[in-house]
């Protein structure tokens, strides 16, 4: 059992709520000024899924602190979980899947961590992931289901079998996951955080309300009449918001839907390279994209101009 | 590979086999490779009301030739969709009992259709092999009222026990399944390279009911690390034709799927 009795207090995590204040107001700031609110040893959830819409630029200036003791969950970890391993930021990872895709194969970067004992992943099927956020949304310490009974994976986390108290019928007890800190990337936000996605909403929405803390990315902050012209499709209100920074292609060369498309070239170099040298080609990478770049333009810079706009090309082509 | 046929890869019989047990008006629950494939074909030959979901939370796309998803979760798995209700709700819908079949492959596999993707020999803490993990095969298999599997048949897969049980099938057979608490669905047919399983109803055993043109018995044995039951009144499929491999390749020219 590795679940902790934090990820499903529901009682504290109430508590920090309450003695936070939910501001109305400016959320806008730097990459810098958003990631110093995460300290060692924070759980963080990571928005997005797999190689869509995953909070690149925010996972990139925190690793740029060298933070210790994180863990991470996510529901499809992508390379962003490899990096925080090869830059010993993290003590544990909580997903369902990690890799990069199909046509990649699997991860020499987890099999060295997690078969050498460095790096647990604690692992919960898709939804069941997914119930632990939604339950930490709801302020619940869980929620029942029918999924995961009878699997290994019940024993993995530690979750509780429990009879129904109606039916009397076994039932999956998803323990909430309470985050310390979520970074998301959005499409759009007004400047006070009231966040809109476009396409897939993966579990975003869950995530920010679970969380203590909320970072978000957004490809373009647009005007208070624009969000309140369309309230329907915010679907992170501001007062959850703690910081919010403008980013555009701040998922890249992971993909926004609608905006650009991710660059599975680019993934096939990154494993290619793993492929001949293991995790120092990590560590290069991390060099060269995460700690050399001092800005963020300058990392966009190392894919250059022709690349972002191919990927735009191809983004907007596939929502036609 | 070329299996059950020549020029035929295992990708493509998979997908063709795979594509003939569903049935019109169906909801299909798919993951990558080739269950997508198969339910891609299903829908544009005898079952054009069939109704795809996607783990990446999308409901009814329409994919676009040349543009098969890498992932269930990138911009080509939603084209043309119809809905996107977001991965927890996709899932709660299949656990409300709206999904007919659920499509999943698999890495190691045992006499009951229990499924391993996450950690191969060792302990789970320690494995010998790292695998990725369930994603969302867990809950499909755990959900969907009947599940189909889809996987290349080879002895390294076709395991006397699993080390660890990501996907259950029937557990150790009987009714264990559902003493589980696993109150609905179960898998039905395990699709191979070699032919079609089934699963005898007392036992829950994993039997041979169909082999591919040209596969033998001893073949099937030879490539299983368990005893192969035989029903008694094994058949033999019928090959993929023109049509099926001709649309499976309209819609992977490339063939990164086949």
């Amino acid at each position: 059992m590795t679940i902790s009795p934090r990820e499903y207090d529901f009682q504290a995590a109430r508590g920090r709520l309450e003695r936070k204040t939910k501001s109305s107001g400016e959320k806008l700031t730097t990459l810098e000024d958003a990631v110093a609110r995460v300290a060692d040893g924070d759980h963080l959830a990571f928005g997005g899924c797999l190689f869509s819409r995953t909070p690149l630029a925010l996972i990139r200036a925190l690793l740029r602190r060298r933070p210790k003791g994180l863990s991470i969950s996510r529901n499809l970890m992508c390379y962003e979980g490899e990096w925080c391993m090869v830059a010993g930021a993290v003590d544990k990872v909580v997903t369902s899947w990690m890799g990069i895709g199909l046509p990649w194969g699997l991860s020499k970067i987890v099999r060295e961590y997690v078969e050498s004992g460095r790096v647990p992943v604690e692992e919960w099927s898709h939804l069941g992931l997914g119930l632990r956020y939604r339950a930490a949304a709801m302020g619940v310490p869980f929620l029942p289901a029918l999924t995961m009974l009878g699997s290994s994976l019940v024993d993995v986390g530690g979750s509780k079998i429990i009879d129904c108290p109606y039916t009397g019928e076994k039932l999956l007890a998803v323990p909430a996951l309470f985050p310390d800190v979520a970074l998301l990337h959005v499409h759009r936000a007004d400047r006070f955080g009231n966040c809109q996605i476009d396409g897939y909403a993966h579990m975003d929405a869950d995530i920010s309300r679970a969380a203590a803390t909320v970072l978000v990315t957004a490809e373009e902050i647009v005007s208070e009449e624009e969000i309140r012209r369309t309230p329907d499709r915010t679907i992170i209100p501001g007062f959850i918001v703690d910081a919010l920074v403008h980013v555009p292609h701040g998922a890249y060369p992971h993909e926004c839907y609608g905006l650009y498309d991710a660059e599975p070239d680019h993934f096939g170099a990154y494993v290619e390279s793993i492929n001949a040298r293991g995790s120092a080609a990590v560590q290069e990478y991390l060099d060269r994209y995460v700690y050399g770049p001092a800005t963020y333009a300058e990392y966009l810079a190392l894919f250059g101009t022709t690349a972002l706009e191919e990927a735009e090309r191809r983004g907007k082509e596939l929502v036609s | 590979m070329s299996a059950g046929g020549s020029g035929v890869t295992a990708n493509e019989l998979l997908a063709v086999m795979g594509a003939r047990e569903l049935k019109d008006n169906m909801t299909v629950f798919a993951g990558v490779g080739a269950p997508l494939m198969a339910s891609a074909l299903a829908q544009r030959t005898h079952a054009p009301g069939l109704t795809m979901m996607v783990e990446g939370g999308i409901i009814g796309p329409k994919w676009k030739p040349g543009a098969l998803p890498i992932s269930t979760n990138e911009m080509r798995a939603a084209y043309h969709a119809q809905m996107l209700p977001g991965i927890t709700d996709a899932f709660l819908l299949a656990q409300r009992g709206f999904l007919d079949v659920g499509f999943i492959g698999g890495a190691q596999i045992d006499r009951y259709g229990n499924l391993n993707t996450s950690a191969i020999g060792g302990s789970y803490e320690r494995p010998k092999v790292r695998l990725p993990g369930s994603g969302g095969a867990n809950d499909i298999i755990s959900l969907c009222r009947e599940v189909i599997i889809l996987t290349v048949h080879e002895k390294r897969r076709f395991s006397e026990t699993v080390d660890f049980i990501t996907s259950p099938g029937w557990l150790d057979g009987g009714e264990s399944r559902r003493k589980s608490g696993l109150l609905f669905g179960g898998v039905s047919r395990v699709v191979t390279t070699l032919g079609l399983f089934g699963f005898e109803p007392e036992s829950r055993r994993m039997r041979l009911e169909a082999l591919h043109p040209g596969v033998s018995v001893d073949t099937v044995r030879a490539n299983t690390g368990f005893d192969v039951l035989v029903s008694d009144t094994l058949t033999t499929t019928k090959p993929p034709t023109d049509e099926e491999l001709g649309i499976l390749r309209m819609l992977d020219p490339a063939r990164q799927f086949l």
